[in-house]
């Protein structure tokens, strides 16, 4: 039933100048699903995508993304960072800017190719920022700079997506939408987010990963109160807000 | 200016300093894009200075120990790319001690220069033109080597456009893509060097950083891409130099200085007349 391992965690430690950050991880996640990442602030989160992006090394045990080390596996995911610290001034365009996703896919030097402009333009129309293509980047308010970095992630044509935190700047409506989105992408390649408003994302998502130093995986049909508060450390009362029809 | 325009059909060294000025103005314009977007203004100053320990060193070598061919130009460049490995590696290995080390290169190349301009026989002319820059001394044998290295560097600088951008930017990102940002920011480290001693024969170790930053701070406040930036930027410099060099010919006045009260100058009327103008459309 269920498919090719796209991330394995076996019993990962890390610390971060001897703090212990994650402690004895263990999970699986496999082909084409949809998971998200949740947990309470400085509870881990980042730091997991970071491990599976080989950014960050693990003090024990072992990750393996598609059976490679996760530094050999870069080419295959697509990665929206949380923030990206950059001077406003900067001079780059939104086009420029998601073109970034297309380095290591084709030319070691010269211009990009018109293929790759091609899937850049197509990756802002997927996530209406189309009409913004000209546009400089630093004039673009909070969220549609996320949107514009999820073209970027996209445009690399990723088999697994990391988004950190892709709807912190965005309205319900446009969280909405973007689910939406990603919701069809995991038909074809897995889908990892990272957001801290569970009860939004447990809509669409098959499987929780629930991070605060340890970590635990959930189906979301068995999202308990009890579960919310061993995660978040104090009782948390749940809304239920259905937004799909 | 008259005397400039009626001399320069009949003196080869004017012709010289304004090719000079032209060459040296297309790797300013480049890699000064990416040194101020990248903000690494302090390790090309830091570099230019220990540029003075290569030339000097060189000098000596030349008229103490008679090696005829070491020209103070290869010194330069030498000591341009030794300083500018230090700072890339030890940037990348220990970030919190970078500033330091920046700083006490700068110093200790301008040492080593001053004592080995020091012990050269001679007059002490050398380091006045080393330092304030000497563009109507340029031979023609300086413009055949000014003239390699300006290929070498805006090849460079133009082939790996799109690597340089993504590393400016956003470093993290272009680690993921595959980039070896290791490599290409000790590549550009190089670049900044030799573009550095491009430019210290038009207008002097100590005034090289302006020369470098104010153009691509003009053009960065008028254009929404880099590229845009570096063309404008190189025509800013081209304009820059070549004034000077007009300007001044005629009152006597030193080159490398003026064109750096042109530049200066722009540059303050062009920031300050946006910053009014976006006030003025607030209101």
């Amino acid at each position: 039933m269920e498919g090719e391992v796209v991330v394995g965690f076996r019993n990962v430690d890390f610390s971060y100048n001897s703090i212990p950050v994650l402690e004895d991880v263990n999970f699986t996640i496999y082909d084409r699903s949809f998971i998200s990442i949740v947990g309470p602030n400085a509870g881990g989160k980042t730091t997991l995508l970071k491990l599976m992006l080989g950014l960050l090394e693990p003090s024990r045990g072992t990750i393996e993304i598609f059976a490679l080390p996760p530094d050999r596996a870069r080419a295959l995911i697509g990665y929206m960072p949380q923030h990206v610290q950059f001077d406003p001034h900067f001079p780059v365009t939104v086009l420029d800017v998601v073109l970034m996703g297309r380095l290591g896919n084709g030319t070691r030097f010269g211009p990009y190719r018109k293929r790759d402009r091609a899937i850049c333009l197509e990756a802002l129309k997927r996530l209406e920022m189309y009409d913004a293509w000209k546009r400089p980047f630093g004039a673009l308010s909070g969220g549609q700079r996320q949107r514009v970095l999820i073209a970027r992630a996209l445009a690399t044509e990723p088999r697994l997506l990391l988004l950190d935190e892709p709807t912190s700047n965005v309205d319900v409506a446009v969280e909405t939408e973007l689910f939406e989105l990603l919701n069809t992408l995991s038909k074809t390649i897995t889908v990892i987010v990272v957001s801290h408003d569970l009860g939004f994302v447990s809509q669409y998502v098959q499987r929780v990963v629930c991070v605060n130093r340890r970590v635990a995986v959930h189906p979301t049909a068995a999202i308990t109160g009890e579960m919310i508060s061993d995660l978040y450390g104090a009782t948390v009362r749940m809304v239920q807000h259905d937004h799909r029809e | 200016m008259y005397a400039f325009l009626s001399d320069l059909p009949r003196y080869p060294f004017l012709q010289y300093a304004l090719l000079t000025g032209i060459l040296a103005s297309v790797a300013c314009g480049i890699i000064g894009s990416y040194v101020v977007t990248k903000r690494i203004t302090y390790i090309a100053g830091s570099i230019a200075h220990t540029v003075l320990g290569g030339l000097g060193a060189a000098r000596y070598c030349q008229v103490v120990c008679r090696w005829e061919w070491f020209h103070p130009f290869y010194g330069a460049i030498l000591a341009a790319l030794i300083s500018a490995l230090i700072i890339g590696f030890v940037s990348m290995r220990a970030k919190q001690r970078e500033d330091t080390v920046i700083g006490s290169l700068w110093a200790i190349g301008m040492a080593t220069g001053i004592i080995f301009i020091y012990r050269t026989p001679g007059y002490n002319e050398d380091l006045m033109s080393y330092l304030f820059g000497s563009i109507l001394m340029v031979s023609p044998q300086d413009l055949w080597m000014i003239a390699c290295l300006d290929v070498l560097v805006v090849a460079a600088g133009v082939l790996f456009y799109n690597r340089f951008l993504a590393l400016c930017f956003d470093e993290e990102f272009a680690r993921l893509r595959g980039v070896n940002v290791e490599i290409f920011y000790l590549l550009l480290l190089c670049l900044t060097a030799l573009t550095v001693v491009l430019l210290v024969s038009v207008v002097g170790i100590v005034m090289v950083i302006a020369l470098l930053t104010l153009p691509a701070a003009v053009a960065g406040e008028l254009t929404k891409k880099l590229w845009h930036m570096m063309v404008l930027s190189t025509v800013l410099t081209v304009l820059f130099t070549t004034a000077g060099l007009a300007v001044s010919y005629g009152p006597d006045l030193p080159a490398g200085a003026t064109t750096i009260i042109i530049a200066g100058a722009v540059y303050l009327f062009v920031a300050g007349g946006l910053r009014i103008h976006r006030l003025r459309r607030k209101h």
